[in-house]
Protein backbone atom coordinates (compact mmCIF):
# COMPACT_ATOMS: atom_id res chain seq x y z
CA UNK A 1 0.00 0.00 0.00
CA UNK A 2 1.39 3.35 -0.97
CA UNK A 3 0.93 6.62 0.86
CA UNK A 4 0.34 9.83 -1.07
CA UNK A 5 0.66 13.48 -0.20
CA UNK A 6 -2.98 13.77 0.75
CA UNK A 7 -2.66 10.88 3.22
CA UNK A 8 0.42 12.44 4.83
CA UNK A 9 -1.48 15.68 5.30
CA UNK A 10 -4.41 13.79 6.81
CA UNK A 11 -2.09 11.97 9.25
CA UNK A 12 -0.49 15.28 10.18
CA UNK A 13 -3.92 16.74 10.85
CA UNK A 14 -4.95 13.73 12.97
CA UNK A 15 -1.66 14.09 14.86
CA UNK A 16 -2.32 17.81 15.42
CA UNK A 17 1.01 18.74 13.85
CA UNK A 18 0.97 21.49 11.23
CA UNK A 19 3.19 20.73 8.26
CA UNK A 20 4.10 22.82 5.23
CA UNK A 21 3.59 21.41 1.75
CA UNK A 22 7.34 20.96 1.39
CA UNK A 23 7.58 19.08 4.69
CA UNK A 24 4.66 16.85 3.76
CA UNK A 25 6.18 16.07 0.37
CA UNK A 26 9.48 15.08 1.99
CA UNK A 27 7.60 12.74 4.31
CA UNK A 28 5.90 10.78 1.50
CA UNK A 29 8.94 8.67 0.49
CA UNK A 30 10.06 8.33 4.15
CA UNK A 31 6.70 6.98 5.23
CA UNK A 32 6.47 4.67 2.25
CA UNK A 33 9.91 3.34 3.05
CA UNK A 34 9.11 2.65 6.70
CA UNK A 35 5.60 1.31 6.11
CA UNK A 36 6.76 -0.82 3.19
CA UNK A 37 9.31 -2.36 5.51
CA UNK A 38 6.91 -3.07 8.40
CA UNK A 39 4.42 -4.64 6.01
CA UNK A 40 6.55 -7.81 6.02
CA UNK A 41 4.71 -8.65 9.26
CA UNK A 42 1.75 -9.58 7.08
CA UNK A 43 3.55 -12.76 6.01
CA UNK A 44 3.69 -14.16 9.57
CA UNK A 45 1.13 -16.89 10.28
CA UNK A 46 -0.68 -15.72 13.41
CA UNK A 47 -3.53 -18.21 13.28
CA UNK A 48 -4.81 -18.76 16.80
CA UNK A 49 -2.40 -16.25 18.36
CA UNK A 50 -3.85 -13.74 20.79
CA UNK A 51 -2.41 -10.20 20.61
CA UNK A 52 -0.05 -9.59 23.52
CA UNK A 53 -1.48 -7.47 26.30
CA UNK A 54 1.19 -7.76 28.99
CA UNK A 55 4.82 -8.86 28.71
CA UNK A 56 5.08 -9.98 32.33
CA UNK A 57 2.00 -11.55 33.93
CA UNK A 58 0.74 -9.07 36.48
CA UNK A 59 -2.64 -8.75 38.09
CA UNK A 60 -4.51 -5.49 38.18
CA UNK A 61 -4.46 -4.16 41.69
CA UNK A 62 -7.39 -2.53 43.41
CA UNK A 63 -7.03 0.14 46.02
CA UNK A 64 -9.40 1.66 48.49
CA UNK A 65 -11.62 4.21 46.77
CA UNK A 66 -10.33 7.12 48.79
CA UNK A 67 -8.75 10.45 48.00
CA UNK A 68 -4.99 10.12 48.52
CA UNK A 69 -3.70 13.35 47.07
CA UNK A 70 -4.89 16.72 45.86
CA UNK A 71 -4.86 20.27 47.15
CA UNK A 72 -1.89 21.03 44.94
CA UNK A 73 -3.55 23.42 42.49
CA UNK A 74 -0.65 25.81 42.35
CA UNK A 75 1.80 22.99 41.67
CA UNK A 76 -0.41 21.67 38.88
CA UNK A 77 -0.54 25.12 37.31
CA UNK A 78 3.11 25.98 37.93
CA UNK A 79 4.30 24.98 34.46
CA UNK A 80 1.26 26.12 32.45
CA UNK A 81 2.05 28.45 29.55
CA UNK A 82 -0.90 30.55 30.70
CA UNK A 83 -2.79 30.19 33.96
CA UNK A 84 -5.42 32.62 35.19
CA UNK A 85 -7.58 32.69 38.32
CA UNK A 86 -6.51 29.16 39.22
CA UNK A 87 -7.33 27.72 35.80
CA UNK A 88 -5.52 26.76 32.61
CA UNK A 89 -6.20 29.45 30.03
CA UNK A 90 -6.77 28.63 26.36
CA UNK A 91 -7.89 30.61 23.30
CA UNK A 92 -11.62 31.20 23.01
CA UNK A 93 -13.34 27.97 21.89
CA UNK A 94 -16.96 29.15 21.63
CA UNK A 95 -17.84 31.93 19.22
CA UNK B 1 46.79 10.19 45.75
CA UNK B 2 44.19 8.19 43.86
CA UNK B 3 42.39 10.00 41.12
CA UNK B 4 38.90 9.93 42.62
CA UNK B 5 37.17 10.15 39.24
CA UNK B 6 38.78 6.85 38.19
CA UNK B 7 37.06 4.98 41.02
CA UNK B 8 34.04 2.75 40.57
CA UNK B 9 30.82 3.22 42.52
CA UNK B 10 31.79 0.36 44.83
CA UNK B 11 35.25 1.87 45.43
CA UNK B 12 33.78 5.31 46.16
CA UNK B 13 31.19 3.85 48.52
CA UNK B 14 33.72 1.73 50.38
CA UNK B 15 36.51 4.32 50.40
CA UNK B 16 34.16 6.96 51.75
CA UNK B 17 33.02 4.63 54.51
CA UNK B 18 36.60 3.70 55.36
CA UNK B 19 37.51 7.38 55.62
CA UNK B 20 40.02 7.31 52.73
CA UNK B 21 38.43 10.48 51.37
CA UNK B 22 35.40 12.66 52.04
CA UNK B 23 32.24 12.73 49.97
CA UNK B 24 32.92 16.40 49.31
CA UNK B 25 36.30 15.57 47.76
CA UNK B 26 34.61 13.07 45.46
CA UNK B 27 31.85 15.48 44.42
CA UNK B 28 34.33 18.29 43.85
CA UNK B 29 36.47 16.07 41.61
CA UNK B 30 33.56 14.99 39.46
CA UNK B 31 32.14 18.52 39.31
CA UNK B 32 35.50 19.66 37.93
CA UNK B 33 35.48 16.95 35.26
CA UNK B 34 31.93 17.86 34.25
CA UNK B 35 32.80 21.55 34.01
CA UNK B 36 35.83 20.80 31.84
CA UNK B 37 34.00 18.57 29.35
CA UNK B 38 31.66 20.96 27.57
CA UNK B 39 32.96 19.66 24.23
CA UNK B 40 31.15 16.36 24.81
CA UNK B 41 27.80 18.12 25.38
CA UNK B 42 26.81 15.27 27.69
CA UNK B 43 24.83 17.43 30.11
CA UNK B 44 21.82 19.65 29.42
CA UNK B 45 21.90 21.08 32.95
CA UNK B 46 24.82 20.84 35.39
CA UNK B 47 23.98 20.79 39.08
CA UNK B 48 27.29 20.95 40.97
CA UNK B 49 25.50 22.43 43.97
CA UNK B 50 23.23 19.37 44.23
CA UNK B 51 26.24 17.07 44.16
CA UNK B 52 27.92 19.08 46.92
CA UNK B 53 24.75 19.25 48.99
CA UNK B 54 24.39 15.45 48.97
CA UNK B 55 28.10 15.06 49.67
CA UNK B 56 27.95 17.37 52.66
CA UNK B 57 24.94 15.49 53.99
CA UNK B 58 26.90 12.23 53.61
CA UNK B 59 29.98 13.64 55.35
CA UNK B 60 27.83 14.96 58.17
CA UNK B 61 25.97 11.67 58.58
CA UNK B 62 29.26 9.79 58.70
CA UNK B 63 30.75 12.17 61.24
CA UNK B 64 27.66 11.77 63.41
CA UNK B 65 27.89 7.99 63.19
CA UNK B 66 24.51 7.71 61.50
CA UNK B 67 23.55 4.79 59.27
CA UNK B 68 24.72 5.55 55.75
CA UNK B 69 22.64 4.98 52.63
CA UNK B 70 23.63 2.43 49.99
CA UNK B 71 24.94 5.26 47.79
CA UNK B 72 26.15 7.71 50.43
CA UNK B 73 29.04 9.71 49.03
CA UNK B 74 28.40 8.65 45.41
CA UNK B 75 27.57 11.34 42.83
CA UNK B 76 25.75 10.22 39.67
CA UNK B 77 24.34 11.60 36.44
CA UNK B 78 20.58 11.63 35.82
CA UNK B 79 19.23 11.12 32.31
CA UNK B 80 17.05 14.14 31.51
CA UNK B 81 14.03 11.89 31.05
CA UNK B 82 13.51 11.56 34.83
CA UNK B 83 11.48 14.32 36.45
CA UNK B 84 13.56 16.01 39.11
CA UNK B 85 11.79 18.36 41.48
CA UNK B 86 13.02 21.91 41.04
CA UNK B 87 15.45 21.04 38.22
CA UNK B 88 14.51 21.50 34.57
CA UNK B 89 13.47 18.28 32.82
CA UNK B 90 13.27 18.48 29.03
CA UNK B 91 13.53 14.98 27.50
CA UNK B 92 15.99 16.84 25.23
CA UNK B 93 13.03 18.55 23.54
CA UNK B 94 12.15 22.15 22.81
CA UNK B 95 8.60 21.22 23.85
CA UNK B 96 9.64 20.87 27.50
CA UNK B 97 12.24 23.63 27.55
CA UNK B 98 11.84 25.42 30.87
CA UNK B 99 9.68 22.68 32.41
CA UNK B 100 10.56 22.47 36.09
CA UNK B 101 8.80 19.49 37.69
CA UNK B 102 7.05 20.02 40.99
CA UNK B 103 7.59 16.37 41.85
CA UNK B 104 10.34 13.75 41.77
CA UNK B 105 10.30 10.53 39.73
CA UNK B 106 10.17 7.41 41.88
CA UNK B 107 13.50 6.06 40.62
CA UNK B 108 15.45 9.31 41.04
CA UNK B 109 13.83 9.80 44.44
CA UNK B 110 15.05 6.37 45.56
CA UNK B 111 18.59 7.21 44.43
CA UNK B 112 18.64 10.50 46.36
CA UNK B 113 17.13 8.80 49.40
CA UNK B 114 20.01 6.29 49.27
CA UNK B 115 22.46 9.16 49.52
CA UNK B 116 23.43 9.68 45.87
CA UNK B 117 24.07 13.23 44.67
CA UNK B 118 23.13 14.69 41.29
CA UNK B 119 25.91 15.99 39.04
CA UNK B 120 23.43 17.10 36.40
CA UNK B 121 20.80 16.17 33.84
CA UNK B 122 22.20 14.15 30.97
CA UNK B 123 21.52 14.78 27.31
CA UNK B 124 19.68 12.15 25.25
CA UNK B 125 17.85 11.64 22.01
CA UNK B 126 14.72 13.77 21.96
CA UNK B 127 11.98 11.95 23.92
CA UNK B 128 14.41 8.98 23.91
CA UNK B 129 13.78 8.44 20.19
CA UNK B 130 17.05 7.71 18.43
CA UNK B 131 20.12 5.52 18.42
CA UNK B 132 22.90 8.08 18.02
CA UNK B 133 21.99 11.08 20.18
CA UNK B 134 21.56 13.25 17.09
CA UNK B 135 17.92 14.15 17.72
CA UNK B 136 18.42 16.23 20.89
CA UNK B 137 17.21 19.82 20.68
CA UNK B 138 20.28 20.71 22.75
CA UNK B 139 22.78 19.41 20.22
CA UNK B 140 24.58 16.13 19.58
CA UNK B 141 26.39 14.35 22.36
CA UNK B 142 29.92 13.45 21.27
CA UNK B 143 31.53 10.18 22.26
CA UNK B 144 34.86 10.58 24.07
CA UNK B 145 36.15 7.72 21.89
CA UNK B 146 37.97 8.33 18.61
CA UNK B 147 39.14 5.89 16.00
CA UNK B 148 42.80 4.97 16.17
CA UNK B 149 45.18 6.38 13.61
CA UNK B 150 44.43 10.09 13.87
CA UNK B 151 40.89 9.97 12.46
CA UNK B 152 39.23 12.68 14.52
CA UNK B 153 35.69 12.14 13.24
CA UNK B 154 33.15 12.79 15.98
CA UNK B 155 31.59 9.46 16.91
CA UNK B 156 28.10 8.69 18.16
CA UNK B 157 27.87 7.74 21.86
CA UNK B 158 24.80 5.66 20.97
CA UNK B 159 21.26 6.47 21.95
CA UNK B 160 19.04 7.28 23.42
CA UNK B 161 21.04 7.31 26.69
CA UNK B 162 24.03 8.90 24.92
CA UNK B 163 24.71 11.59 27.50
CA UNK B 164 24.88 8.86 30.14
CA UNK B 165 27.26 6.66 28.13
CA UNK B 166 29.51 9.53 27.07
CA UNK B 167 29.73 10.95 30.60
CA UNK B 168 30.54 7.62 32.23
CA UNK B 169 33.23 6.61 29.74
CA UNK B 170 34.78 10.09 30.00
CA UNK B 171 34.84 9.84 33.83
CA UNK B 172 32.40 12.73 34.30
CA UNK B 173 30.37 10.47 36.59
CA UNK B 174 30.93 6.97 37.97
CA UNK B 175 27.41 5.88 37.05
CA UNK B 176 24.18 7.24 35.61
CA UNK B 177 20.59 6.34 35.02
CA UNK B 178 19.39 5.27 31.63
CA UNK B 179 16.11 4.18 30.15
CA UNK B 180 15.68 1.45 27.59
CA UNK B 181 12.73 1.10 25.22
CA UNK B 182 14.39 -0.81 22.38
CA UNK B 183 18.05 -0.77 23.38
CA UNK B 184 18.60 2.74 24.74
CA UNK B 185 20.75 1.54 27.65
CA UNK B 186 22.51 -1.37 25.98
CA UNK B 187 23.53 0.09 22.61
CA UNK B 188 25.09 3.29 24.07
CA UNK B 189 26.88 1.15 26.67
CA UNK B 190 28.31 -1.01 23.88
CA UNK B 191 29.40 2.03 21.85
CA UNK B 192 31.36 3.51 24.76
CA UNK B 193 32.85 0.46 26.45
CA UNK B 194 30.73 0.48 29.61
CA UNK B 195 28.02 -1.79 31.09
CA UNK B 196 24.31 -1.27 31.49
CA UNK B 197 21.33 -3.40 32.39
CA UNK B 198 17.70 -3.16 31.40
CA UNK B 199 15.88 -5.09 34.12
CA UNK B 200 12.70 -7.12 33.67
CA UNK B 201 9.78 -4.92 32.63
CA UNK B 202 8.09 -3.76 35.83
CA UNK B 203 11.15 -3.92 38.13
CA UNK B 204 11.69 -0.15 38.09
CA UNK B 205 8.80 2.24 38.44
CA UNK B 206 8.00 4.34 35.37
CA UNK B 207 6.35 7.01 37.50
CA UNK B 208 7.81 10.41 36.76
CA UNK B 209 9.78 9.24 33.71
CA UNK B 210 8.75 11.09 30.54
CA UNK B 211 6.84 8.38 28.67
CA UNK B 212 7.79 7.15 25.20
CA UNK B 213 6.32 3.65 24.72
CA UNK B 214 4.84 2.53 28.01
CA UNK B 215 4.75 -1.22 27.38
CA UNK B 216 8.48 -1.17 26.63
CA UNK B 217 10.02 1.65 28.72
CA UNK B 218 12.24 0.48 31.59
CA UNK B 219 14.76 2.39 33.66
CA UNK B 220 18.11 0.87 34.49
CA UNK B 221 21.63 1.77 35.56
CA UNK B 222 24.76 2.34 33.48
CA UNK B 223 28.26 2.17 34.94
CA UNK B 224 31.73 0.85 34.25
CA UNK B 225 31.43 -2.46 36.09
CA UNK B 226 28.85 -5.19 36.58
CA UNK B 227 29.07 -4.78 40.36
CA UNK B 228 28.25 -1.07 40.09
CA UNK B 229 25.21 -1.89 38.00
CA UNK B 230 24.05 -4.37 40.65
CA UNK B 231 24.50 -1.75 43.38
CA UNK B 232 22.46 0.87 41.52
CA UNK B 233 19.76 -1.49 40.33
CA UNK B 234 19.08 -2.62 43.90
CA UNK B 235 18.34 0.98 44.80
CA UNK B 236 16.33 1.80 41.66
CA UNK B 237 14.08 -1.30 41.63
CA UNK B 238 11.07 -1.98 43.80
CA UNK B 239 7.31 -1.88 43.90
CA UNK B 240 5.56 1.43 43.35
CA UNK B 241 1.79 1.67 43.66
CA UNK B 242 1.91 4.76 41.42
CA UNK B 243 2.85 2.62 38.40
CA UNK B 244 0.14 0.13 37.45
CA UNK B 245 2.69 -2.15 35.75
CA UNK B 246 5.14 -2.12 38.68
CA UNK B 247 5.86 -5.62 39.95
CA UNK B 248 4.98 -6.19 43.61
CA UNK B 249 8.08 -8.24 44.37
CA UNK B 250 10.92 -7.97 46.85
CA UNK B 251 14.17 -6.61 45.41
CA UNK B 252 16.83 -9.36 45.38
CA UNK B 253 20.29 -8.77 46.83
CA UNK B 254 21.96 -8.75 43.46
CA UNK B 255 25.31 -7.41 44.62
CA UNK B 256 25.72 -9.85 47.51
CA UNK B 257 24.84 -12.77 45.23
CA UNK B 258 27.24 -11.89 42.43
CA UNK B 259 29.19 -14.94 41.31
CA UNK B 260 31.02 -15.60 38.08
CA UNK B 261 30.93 -19.35 38.64
CA UNK B 262 28.57 -20.53 35.90
CA UNK B 263 28.84 -24.28 36.54
CA UNK B 264 25.43 -25.85 36.06
CA UNK B 265 24.23 -23.01 33.82
CA UNK B 266 23.46 -23.41 30.14
CA UNK B 267 24.02 -20.59 27.66
CA UNK B 268 21.93 -20.48 24.49
CA UNK B 269 23.37 -19.09 21.27
CA UNK B 270 20.49 -17.99 19.04
CA UNK B 271 21.40 -18.90 15.49
CA UNK B 272 19.17 -16.19 13.98
CA UNK B 273 21.43 -13.53 15.53
CA UNK B 274 24.21 -14.53 13.15
CA UNK B 275 22.83 -13.40 9.80
CA UNK B 276 24.82 -13.49 6.59
CA UNK B 277 26.95 -10.40 6.42
CA UNK B 278 27.34 -9.99 10.18
CA UNK B 279 30.39 -7.79 10.81
CA UNK B 280 33.39 -10.15 11.11
CA UNK B 281 34.79 -8.44 14.19
CA UNK B 282 31.42 -8.58 15.96
CA UNK B 283 31.19 -12.24 15.05
CA UNK B 284 34.71 -12.94 16.37
CA UNK B 285 33.89 -11.11 19.61
CA UNK B 286 30.82 -13.27 20.00
CA UNK B 287 32.97 -16.40 19.63
CA UNK B 288 35.33 -15.09 22.31
CA UNK B 289 32.33 -14.53 24.57
CA UNK B 290 31.23 -18.11 24.06
CA UNK B 291 34.70 -19.33 25.03
CA UNK B 292 34.71 -17.11 28.15
CA UNK B 293 31.38 -18.46 29.36
CA UNK B 294 32.54 -22.03 28.77
CA UNK B 295 35.65 -21.20 30.76
CA UNK B 296 33.37 -20.01 33.58
CA UNK B 297 31.83 -23.45 33.68
CA UNK B 298 28.72 -22.98 31.54
CA UNK B 299 27.46 -25.38 28.92
CA UNK B 300 26.75 -23.83 25.53
CA UNK B 301 23.93 -24.93 23.23
CA UNK B 302 22.52 -23.54 20.01
CA UNK B 303 18.93 -22.34 20.21
CA UNK B 304 16.46 -20.96 17.70
CA UNK B 305 14.35 -17.80 17.95
CA UNK B 306 12.56 -18.15 14.62
CA UNK B 307 10.67 -14.83 14.68
CA UNK B 308 13.76 -12.69 15.27
CA UNK B 309 13.67 -11.05 11.85
CA UNK B 310 10.20 -9.68 12.61
CA UNK B 311 11.19 -8.03 15.88
CA UNK B 312 12.30 -4.71 14.40
CA UNK B 313 9.24 -4.14 12.20
CA UNK B 314 7.06 -5.16 15.16
CA UNK B 315 8.85 -2.66 17.37
CA UNK B 316 8.53 0.12 14.80
CA UNK B 317 4.76 -0.32 14.82
CA UNK B 318 4.22 -0.73 18.57
CA UNK B 319 6.64 1.93 19.82
CA UNK B 320 5.36 4.71 17.51
CA UNK B 321 1.76 3.70 18.22
CA UNK B 322 2.30 4.09 21.95
CA UNK B 323 4.33 7.26 21.41
CA UNK B 324 1.55 8.86 19.38
CA UNK B 325 -0.77 8.28 22.30
CA UNK B 326 1.68 9.26 25.07
CA UNK B 327 2.83 12.43 23.35
CA UNK B 328 -0.72 13.63 22.77
CA UNK B 329 -0.36 15.30 26.17
CA UNK B 330 1.91 18.00 24.73
CA UNK B 331 -0.80 20.40 23.68
CA UNK B 332 0.45 23.76 24.87
CA UNK B 333 -2.10 23.91 27.67
CA UNK B 334 -0.81 22.29 30.85
CA UNK B 335 2.97 22.47 30.56
CA UNK B 336 5.72 23.02 28.04
CA UNK B 337 5.81 25.33 25.07
CA UNK B 338 2.83 27.05 23.53
CA UNK B 339 2.78 28.52 20.05
CA UNK B 340 -0.26 30.72 19.56
CA UNK B 341 -0.34 32.38 16.13
CA UNK B 342 -2.36 35.60 15.89
CA UNK B 343 -6.06 34.86 15.86
CA UNK B 344 -5.53 31.12 16.23
CA UNK B 345 -8.20 28.91 17.77
CA UNK B 346 -7.58 25.94 20.02
CA UNK B 347 -6.97 23.41 17.22
CA UNK B 348 -4.58 25.77 15.44
CA UNK B 349 -2.74 26.30 18.70
CA UNK B 350 -2.30 22.54 19.18
CA UNK B 351 -0.96 22.07 15.65
CA UNK B 352 1.37 25.09 15.81
CA UNK B 353 2.65 24.15 19.28
CA UNK B 354 3.42 20.59 18.24
CA UNK B 355 5.01 21.66 14.94
CA UNK B 356 7.36 24.01 16.79
CA UNK B 357 7.97 21.85 19.86
CA UNK B 358 8.83 18.46 18.33
CA UNK B 359 11.90 17.57 16.26
CA UNK B 360 11.68 15.69 12.95
CA UNK B 361 12.20 12.16 14.35
CA UNK B 362 9.57 12.70 17.05
CA UNK B 363 7.08 13.98 14.47
CA UNK B 364 7.86 11.04 12.22
CA UNK B 365 7.14 8.54 14.98
CA UNK B 366 3.98 10.28 16.18
CA UNK B 367 2.65 10.31 12.63
CA UNK B 368 3.60 6.69 11.90
CA UNK B 369 1.90 5.76 15.16
CA UNK B 370 -1.17 7.78 14.31
CA UNK B 371 -1.36 6.05 10.93
CA UNK B 372 -1.05 2.48 12.23
CA UNK B 373 -3.73 3.17 14.85
CA UNK B 374 -6.12 4.92 12.48
CA UNK B 375 -9.48 3.51 11.43
CA UNK B 376 -9.12 0.86 8.74
CA UNK B 377 -5.43 0.16 9.46
CA UNK B 378 -5.49 -0.77 13.15
CA UNK B 379 -5.90 -4.51 12.65
CA UNK B 380 -3.51 -4.79 9.72
CA UNK B 381 -0.71 -3.04 11.57
CA UNK B 382 -1.19 -2.76 15.32
CA UNK B 383 -3.12 -5.95 16.10
CA UNK B 384 -0.87 -7.93 13.76
CA UNK B 385 2.20 -6.49 15.50
CA UNK B 386 0.87 -7.43 18.94
CA UNK B 387 0.28 -10.98 17.69
CA UNK B 388 3.80 -11.23 16.28
CA UNK B 389 5.05 -9.80 19.56
CA UNK B 390 3.36 -12.71 21.36
CA UNK B 391 5.19 -15.11 19.01
CA UNK B 392 8.52 -13.39 19.70
CA UNK B 393 7.93 -13.75 23.45
CA UNK B 394 7.02 -17.42 22.93
CA UNK B 395 10.28 -17.98 21.02
CA UNK B 396 12.15 -16.88 24.15
CA UNK B 397 10.00 -19.06 26.42
CA UNK B 398 10.73 -22.12 24.30
CA UNK B 399 14.45 -21.32 24.13
CA UNK B 400 14.60 -20.95 27.90
CA UNK B 401 13.35 -24.52 28.26
CA UNK B 402 16.84 -25.63 27.20
CA UNK B 403 19.03 -22.81 28.53
CA UNK B 404 19.29 -20.25 31.34
CA UNK B 405 20.59 -17.23 29.45
CA UNK B 406 21.32 -16.15 25.90
CA UNK B 407 24.57 -14.63 24.65
CA UNK B 408 24.44 -12.32 21.61
CA UNK B 409 26.21 -9.24 20.26
CA UNK B 410 24.78 -5.94 21.56
CA UNK B 411 24.98 -3.90 18.36
CA UNK B 412 25.75 -4.84 14.75
CA UNK B 413 28.82 -2.58 14.64
CA UNK B 414 31.08 -0.41 16.74
CA UNK B 415 30.19 3.29 17.06
CA UNK B 416 29.60 5.07 13.76
CA UNK B 417 30.41 8.68 12.98
CA UNK B 418 27.84 11.37 13.66
CA UNK B 419 25.91 12.15 10.50
CA UNK B 420 26.71 8.80 8.93
CA UNK B 421 23.27 7.25 9.29
CA UNK B 422 21.10 10.27 9.83
CA UNK B 423 19.88 10.63 6.27
CA UNK B 424 18.01 7.34 6.29
CA UNK B 425 15.71 6.71 9.28
CA UNK B 426 15.43 3.05 8.36
CA UNK B 427 19.22 2.48 8.43
CA UNK B 428 19.26 4.02 11.91
CA UNK B 429 16.44 1.73 13.08
CA UNK B 430 18.46 -1.35 12.08
CA UNK B 431 20.97 -0.54 14.82
CA UNK B 432 18.55 -1.97 17.36
CA UNK B 433 18.34 -5.39 15.71
CA UNK B 434 19.91 -7.31 18.62
CA UNK B 435 18.38 -5.32 21.48
CA UNK B 436 14.74 -4.94 20.43
CA UNK B 437 13.63 -8.59 20.78
CA UNK B 438 14.32 -8.71 24.55
CA UNK B 439 12.49 -5.39 24.94
CA UNK B 440 9.41 -6.74 23.17
CA UNK B 441 9.43 -9.74 25.53
CA UNK B 442 10.10 -7.63 28.66
CA UNK B 443 13.20 -9.66 29.53
CA UNK B 444 16.25 -8.50 31.50
CA UNK B 445 19.25 -7.86 29.26
CA UNK B 446 22.69 -6.46 29.89
CA UNK B 447 25.47 -5.03 27.75
CA UNK B 448 29.03 -5.69 28.84
CA UNK B 449 32.24 -4.67 27.03
CA UNK B 450 34.22 -7.41 25.31
CA UNK B 451 37.16 -5.62 23.76
CA UNK B 452 38.26 -3.21 21.06
CA UNK B 453 37.89 -3.67 17.32
CA UNK B 454 40.67 -3.04 14.80
CA UNK B 455 39.82 0.68 14.78
CA UNK B 456 40.33 0.82 18.54
CA UNK B 457 36.64 1.17 19.36
CA UNK B 458 34.76 -0.80 22.02
CA UNK B 459 32.48 -3.65 21.03
CA UNK B 460 30.29 -5.49 23.46
CA UNK B 461 28.26 -8.53 24.24
CA UNK B 462 24.68 -8.87 25.40
CA UNK B 463 23.29 -11.31 27.95
CA UNK B 464 19.53 -11.89 27.88
CA UNK B 465 17.91 -13.68 30.81
CA UNK B 466 14.62 -15.16 31.90
CA UNK B 467 12.03 -12.80 33.32
CA UNK B 468 13.02 -11.76 36.88
CA UNK B 469 16.36 -13.55 36.66
CA UNK B 470 18.60 -10.48 36.67
CA UNK B 471 20.99 -12.41 38.92
CA UNK B 472 22.06 -14.87 36.25
CA UNK B 473 22.32 -12.02 33.74
CA UNK B 474 24.61 -10.11 36.10
CA UNK B 475 26.63 -13.23 36.94
CA UNK B 476 27.25 -14.16 33.31
CA UNK B 477 28.18 -10.55 32.57
CA UNK B 478 30.61 -10.65 35.49
CA UNK B 479 32.18 -13.82 34.08
CA UNK B 480 32.74 -11.98 30.79
CA UNK B 481 34.04 -8.88 32.53
CA UNK B 482 36.59 -10.91 34.51
CA UNK B 483 37.83 -12.73 31.42
CA UNK B 484 37.85 -9.90 28.90
CA UNK B 485 40.05 -7.80 31.17
CA UNK B 486 38.57 -4.78 29.42
CA UNK B 487 40.36 -1.72 30.77
CA UNK B 488 40.54 0.49 27.69
CA UNK B 489 39.49 4.12 28.08
CA UNK B 490 39.34 7.01 25.67
CA UNK B 491 42.36 9.29 25.47
CA UNK B 492 41.38 12.70 26.78
CA UNK B 493 41.03 15.26 23.96
CA UNK B 494 38.08 17.30 25.27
Amino acid sequence: MSIDLQTVKKIASLSRISVTDAEAEAMVPEFNNILGWVEQLGEVDVTGVEPMTAVIPNHQRLRVDAVTDGNVRDKVLANAPQAEHGFFAVPKVIE
Amino acid sequence: MTNLTDLTVAEIRDGFRAGDFSAREVATSFNANVAAAKALNAFIVETPEKALEAADAADKAKAAGETLGALSGVPIGMKDLFCTEGTQTTAASHMLEGFVPTYESTVSGKLWAAGAGMLGKLNLDQFAMGSSNETSYYGNVISPWRRAGGDNAALAPGGSSGGSSSAISARLCPAATGTDTGGSIRQPAAFTGISGIKPTYGRCSRWGIVAFASSLDQAGPMARTVRDNAILLEVMAGFDPKDSTSLDLAVPQWEANLSSDLRGKTVGIPKEYRPDGLNAEISAMWDRGIAWLKDAGAEVVEVSLPHTKYALPTYYIIAPAEASSNLARYDGVRYGQRDLPDGAGLQDMYAATRAAGFGPEVKRRIMIGTYVLSAGFYDAYYTQAQKVRALIARDFELAFETCDILLTPTAPSAAFALGEKQADPLAMYLNDVFTVPASLAGLPAMAVPGGLDSAGLPIGLQIIGKALDEQTVLNASLAIEERSGFAARPDKWW
